[in-house]
């Protein structure tokens, strides 16, 4: 055990760390080269160097390939964030509605208003939010339990996933045609113009969440132990709360409802990792390397047309469940 | 008789079920305090109060004469150290992990891992006995192994004030002696030990002060050799029983006089 820093870092969790970052470097190389028109990893790096000038590469496939990491990343870790909340690996936002709702959100933003991004972003934000207090309300009976959490989360995703149906049915024709694109969660056509200040939100809350990690991580002894220890619980879950709602709604108001990156990243990475609890470094990187990798095979499985991530990322957090559930059988 | 910490009038209950109305206790400063009393009377309950777990809903508990609710956070923990009676360890933990985890209250953003940190874990994992446990994960051991680990953490945060709910019920008797000999000595050093027994022989032989509790009441409380007598414990456990002096200490030894019911 090293102290770097002084934190200790398990030498499997810096391993980790040093596969994951090879691993997203790869996968982003690819990402870049790959396309209608396959091009160099030589190309690539003079292009990325300035050397050369190329549309495709710099306006096109960077963003895309940028926004397959970035966005994994934050639903990684609010993946993390929720299953830490609720101590449950089933307890991520996109199985609790927090995605349907951001997703309701960006509708109504699209279909009642004019649907700009900054409408687009602050309806997935409100959306987001008002179906976690809605949850919250709805689980909280005297104190605060995970699992009646999800149990009831899972109950708003299906109702609040019906309202999305509904209002694109009544949705203009090429609105409904646009949303349903985009509602299984897509990266297709993503470009700088879009991430800018996405990327800006994603950065200050994974920052401000990376102040409370450690907390966090004592938080997972359980509330007495936890609050005896020094840990201002409300006011963390609440941060908690908010960082997870906005990593998740910012997603969605780009890319729409990305399904079960958020699910499947924390746990992956927490075994990976060999870590106690749910850390988010772990779920950061996995989610990247997930939504990268998910986002390149759904362009290359039916090329050339390029099908929505999150259909692959639903087939790959399909898998993980069978898995998870099998062994929880198992072990009951 | 001096006392930091105390509870003034308080009224305990968890929604409707009212656990105690107007309860009063001084926790004398210094001293090993032990609370007794039937399964469901309130220990716990009154253990959580004290370390604010749970908000007297009328009443108050103060240290140093302000109220537990009116602390920050970490400064509170940095004076009230508590063992649950179930705690829950995170999954795949590893025991050193897990005591380190009592540090928390010292360290900061910039100040995340001191020598002093180290030391504190060390000292409180050979303390409790289960420093050649260190790399074990915390779900793999032993009931009673496990219960050492927490203590270890409890300790490695270093408080003046131990709370302990049952912090010897998965112990073999060796152990059980051992870690009552061990919070003797921390009262010895001037910390104060308040911990939730069932065995009244040893709350007799190791307390200062032992409080008697019944239905959310204190029903007696003051040095053991005072206040334990027959009809207290038919009182407070409706246990038939006659008392006699334990050979090695002299302090009251509970004899039930109970057979084969
Ligand atoms: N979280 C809770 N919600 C509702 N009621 C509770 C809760 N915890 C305890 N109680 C009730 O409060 C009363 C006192 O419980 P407490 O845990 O304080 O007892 P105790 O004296 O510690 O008992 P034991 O010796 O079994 O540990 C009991 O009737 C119990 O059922
Ligand atoms: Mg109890």
């Amino acid at each position: 055990m090293n102290h770097t820093l002084g934190l200790r870092v398990e030498r499997r969790t810096a391993v980790l760390v040093v596969v994951m970052v090879a691993l997203m470097l790869c996968l982003a190389l690819l990402g870049l080269c790959y396309g209608a028109s396959w091009a160099s990893p030589g190309k690539v790096f003079a292009v990325l160097t300035g050397a050369e000038r190329s549309v495709v590469i710099s306006d096109w496939r960077l963003p895309r390939v940028l926004a397959g990491l970035v966005f994994g990343a934050a639903l990684g870790v609010a993946g993390a964030l929720f299953q830490n909340l609720t101590r449950n690996p089933m307890g991520s936002p996109d199985v609790i509605g927090l995605d349907a709702g951001a997703y309701t959100g960006a509708l109504i933003a699209i279909t009642v208003l004019s649907g700009t991004s900054a409408q687009l972003a602050t309806g997935s934000v409100l959306g987001g939010l008002l179906v976690a207090a809605a949850i919250y309300l709805l689980a909280f009976e005297r104190g605060f339990s995970g699992l009646r959490l999800v149990v009831i989360g899972i109950a708003v995703n299906a109702m609040v996933t019906a309202v999305n149906s509904w209002i694109v049915l009544r949705a203009e024709l090429e609105v409904a045609i646009a949303a349903v694109g985009w509602s299984a969660g897509s990266l297709n056509g993503v470009g700088w113009g879009d991430l800018g200040i996405p990327f800006a939100i994603i950065a200050l809350l994974l920052i401000l969440m990376t102040t409370r990690a450690h907390a966090m991580h004592q938080a997972s002894l359980g509330d007495a132990v936890a609050a005896t220890t020094g840990v201002a619980l409300n006011r963390l879950r609440l941060l908690m709360v908010l960082v997870g709602v906005g990593c998740t709604a910012t997603v969605t108001a780009v890319a729409g409802p990305i399904a079960f990156i958020a699910l499947a990243a924390p746990q992956i990475g927490r075994r990976l990792a060999g870590a106690a609890g749910v850390p988010l470094l772990p779920a950061a990187l996995t989610g990247a390397v997930l939504l990268q990798g998910a986002d390149l095979l759904a362009q290359m499985l039916l090329a050339p047309v390029a099908l929505p991530v999150g259909v692959v990322s639903t087939a790959i957090g399909g898998c993980y469940l069978i898995w998870l559930l099998t062994k929880e059988v198992r072990r009951a | 008789m001096s006392a930091r910490l105390t509870a003034r009038e308080i009224t305990l209950r968890y929604g409707e079920r009212v656990v105690s109305t107007r309860l009063s206790l001084d926790v004398p400063d210094g001293a090993f305090t032990a609370i007794v009393g039937p399964n469901a009377c309130g220990k716990s309950t009154l253990l959580r109060a004290l370390v604010r777990l749970l908000r007297p809903e009328s009443g108050h508990v103060e240290l140093d004469g302000r109220e537990v609710g009116g602390y920050a956070s970490k400064a509170l923990a940095k004076q009230l150290g508590f063992l649950p009676q179930d705690p829950l360890a995170p999954d795949d933990i590893k025991v050193r992990q897990l005591v380190s985890r009592g540090r928390f209250p010292h360290q900061s953003l910039l100040a995340l891992w001191s020598a002093q940190d180290e030391e504190a874990v060390a000292e409180a994992m050979a303390s409790a006995g289960v420093a050649d446990l260190g790399d074990r994960p915390v779900q793999e051991l032993s009931g009673g192994q496990r219960q050492r680990v927490w203590m270890a953490m409890v300790l490695a945060q270093r408080t003046p004030y131990l709370l302990l709910d049952e912090p010897t019920s998965f112990l073999d008797i060796t152990h059980q002696y051992q870690l009552l000999g061990l919070l003797a000595r921390l009262r010895d050093e001037g910390r104060t030990v308040i911990a939730v027994l069932h065995d009244i022989n040893q709350a007799c032989r190791y307390a200062d002060h032992l409080v008697a509790m019944r239905d959310g009441r204190v029903v007696a409380e003051g040095v053991p050799k005072d206040v334990v007598d027959a009809a207290l414990i038919k009182d407070v456990f409706e246990l038939p029983s006659v008392i006699v002096p334990d050979p090695v200490t002299g302090t009251p030894m509970v004899v039930p006089t109970l057979q084969g019911e």
